[in-house]
């Protein structure tokens, strides 16, 4: 399957469009399961208020949060899949900032030092843009995550030593959990990333926490450690918005890699309760759109 | 637990007269101002043409579009999407805000700090929760976007919106030094050492 260009410009466009603006369905059963369980009055109206708005997005046409975020494209290419990896980079970055021309939306991308706004959501290194490669032959699938700023800013790395073993990660995500309190824009989804490099833990956090509520680790220690942890936070009483209340997480995803003998790396992520992502997959029966 | 109408500006005594869990709605004139904003304004000493005294501040950045200046939209600006930030970045700019511009509201999400609350005490001010991540709904309470000014910072300009029926908001800091953020993480830090048990780490 040849992949043209002009197709994925297309899509790197319709897709950072579609993400601000259509919240995933699992996402939405998240919230039904989190307003059904809410205990406190003034968080049920939070919830409330959260859902009510991803239907006025839908009803408007509108973004639902004005954070249009980092823009992040995962790509993953099939066996079968024939491409220009250059040209394919260079078609993503132009859709993106196609999107942000022509809806338009906010570029919220800077010059790091200069802080100065191209006003295309584009700069060195951005849109971010991962490569993966994958068995199912004549398929390539673009994933879209615009990251919101409220979250992304808490993240944290912490390379514990072997003697502190699995309860410095447990205690640290807790402990994550309550200095992000209200900041984060709860409820959130808690990525974490246990083990590799420091800056692979980093990575693994951020695929934790944005992988489809429902979905779960498919390392068992770390499938066992996300269940557990998920329960933990909600004990703490944050809540939406940081106000109080049951829901502060929809919950604790996890992903793991090997480490180092001597190495014992935890790292969270957060996404907000925004937590936008869409898919475009490309097949031979042409191009179909989802999360 | 009262709810309050206002059209602003409003005057210290009615900002004084608000207690945490009360809820608030504006209308009238809303200022946006943001991280750029604000770091132009008092660390540069850059100085804007509007008149904050007595109105509210948002946290924001909008997602706006230019179009042909008009009566109906005389600042060039339609608005595409009104939200709001995380505020505890502008923490440090409270005070000043406060004091040199006679600002009396500020409105954001995940709340402020100690000197927030101090200055909020001290100069008569409060912090009114909106919620994050709810801009589609936010935005049908924006009327039009009137003026802007410091717009080289676009989108972190200093904007001038006209906001009806813009609530209800929570008062979540007053000046009375009531924060329900304080009261939240507090009750939060209590309860880590029963969340820690219960994951088996004495």
């Amino acid at each position: 399957m040849k992949i043209d260009l002009q197709q994925v410009e297309e899509a790197a466009k319709q897709l950072y469009i579609r993400a601000v603006k259509l919240l995933p369905p699992d996402i939405k059963r998240g919230f039904a399961g989190l307003d059904a369980s809410e205990s406190d009055p003034t968080a049920k109206r939070i919830l409330g208020t959260m859902i009510a708005n991803i239907k006025v997005a839908e009803e408007t046409d509108n973004l639902l949060c004005q954070d249009t975020g980092i823009p992040i494209y995962n790509v993953v290419i099939g066996r079968s899949v024939e491409v220009d990896g250059a040209g394919l980079k260079a078609a993503i970055r132009e859709g993106c900032a196609r999107a942000t021309r022509e809806h338009p939306l906010r570029s919220s991308v800077v010059h790091p030092v200069t802080r100065k706004n191209e006003h295309t959501s584009c700069g060195r290194g951005v849109p971010v843009i991962h490569f993966d490669f994958s068995d199912d032959a004549e398929r390539l699938s673009i994933e879209m995550v615009p990251k919101g700023s409220g979250s992304e800013n808490n993240s944290w790395l912490r390379m514990a030593i072997p003697a502190e073993g699995v309860d410095a990660i447990k205690t640290f995500v807790i402990d994550c959990v309550l200095a992000a309190g209200g900041k984060t824009c709860p409820p959130t989804i808690v990525g974490v990333g246990v083990g590799g490099t420091a800056d692979l833990c980093v990575h693994l956090a951020k695929v934790a926490a944005t992988r489809p509520l429902g979905s779960r680790c498919t390392d068992r220690e770390g499938a066992k450690l996300e269940k557990a942890l998920g329960q933990a936070v909600n004990t703490l009483g944050v809540g939406p918005q940081g106000l109080g209340g049951d829901s502060t997480a929809f919950a604790v995803h996890v992903e793991t890699a090997a480490t180092h003998i001597t190495m014992n790396p935890v790292a969270v992520n957060m996404q907000c309760h925004s937590a936008r992502r869409a898919r475009a997959t490309f097949s031979p029966q042409g191009i179909e759109y989802g999360y | 637990m009262a709810h309050h109408d206002f059209t602003m500006p409003v005057s210290e005594a009615q900002v004084r007269a608000l207690r945490i869990n009360d809820t608030v709605t504006l209308n009238g004139t809303l200022y946006g101002i943001r991280d750029a904003t604000q770091i132009h304004m008092f660390d540069r000493g850059r100085k804007t043409r509007f008149d904050l005294n007595g109105h509210a501040v948002i946290h924001t950045a909008p997602n706006v579009r230019k179009i042909e200046k008009s009566p109906a939209n005389p600042s060039g600006y339609a608005s595409v999407c009104i939200g709001t930030t995380t505020s505890d970045r502008m923490e440090r700019f409270t005070r000043p805000l406060m004091a040199q511009c006679g600002v009396r509201m500020i409105i954001g999400k995940g709340g402020l700090r100690e000197d927030s609350s101090a200055a909020f005490g001290a100069l008569g001010g409060v912090y009114l929760a909106i919620i994050g991540g709810t801009a589609a709904l936010e935005t049908t309470w924006v009327e039009a976007i009137e003026d802007v000014d410091l717009d080289d910072l676009n989108p972190e300009s200093l904007w001038k919106f006209r906001v009806r029926g813009f609530g209800p908001l929570l008062v979540a800091m007053d000046s009375h030094g009531g924060s329900l953020y304080d009261t939240v993480n507090a009750a939060a830090q209590a309860r880590r050492a029963a969340a820690l048990a219960s994951l088996g780490i004495k």
